[in-house]
């Protein structure tokens, strides 16, 4: 059996590497510092990679770096009993109907 | 530093072959390189086990983790570049047998 991760892409055929200069919107910096906040609270680096991971190829295809990232985070809240599916569900329902 | 450490097993030179192995979860050897003989370069410290962490456990006995040198044209049967280029990846000690 061989199962390559969807993300472990590396020599796969691909285009070419265009860096650019972005600045980063307020969002992903809370993202950025509520990743550093989780860490300093035992959440591994390698524990927000498995649930980046476990992302059906096309939702990690289609997300950009911060959003893969709050899933992540999410996920690993979840995981912990901190937060619930269903707490989740609502409230991205309510983000979802503020339009 | 932890508390409890696996054996170092290969020294600066010594040449190893990647497992041949594809289970699912949070594994840090890339599948390219899996199957493949290289060098090894440097011990790199020991460290807790990231596919361990990942599920959140504590990772130990942490693992000697090895800079590992592999020569490019032996990874990619279609390589272009010069004969002495390398690859260097960072594998863990239980990634590796003796080649």
């Amino acid at each position: 059996m061989i199962e390559r991760g969807h993300h472990d892409m590396g020599g796969l055929p691909a285009g070419k590497v265009e860096p650019t200069e972005h600045d980063y919107a307020e969002w992903e910096r809370r993202v950025d510092a509520m990743s550093m906040l989780m860490g300093a609270q035992g959440v591994t680096v390698d524990e927000r990679r498995k649930n980046i991971e476990m992302l059906p190829p096309e939702a990690y295809d289609r997300m950009s770096y911060y959003e893969r990232w709050v899933v992540s985070l999410a996920q690993a809240l979840i995981q912990r009993g901190i937060l619930t599916t269903a707490e989740l569900a609502r409230k991205m329902s309510d983000v979802e109907q503020r339009g | 530093m932890w508390s409890s450490v696996v054996e170092v097993k290969y020294k600066v030179g010594e040449k190893v072959k990647v497992m041949k192995a594809y289970p699912l979860g949070h594994v840090r050897t890339p599948f390219y390189i899996r199957g493949h003989v290289g060098t090894i370069e440097r011990l790199c410290g020991s460290f807790p086990n990231p596919e361990e962490l990942a599920q959140m456990r504590d990772g130990l006995p942490a693992q000697p983790l090895y800079r590992v040198r592999f020569l490019q044209n032996e990874v990619w049967p279609d390589y272009r570049g010069g004969p002495a280029d390398v690859v260097e990846i960072e594998i863990f000690q239980h990634w590796l047998e003796k080649a």
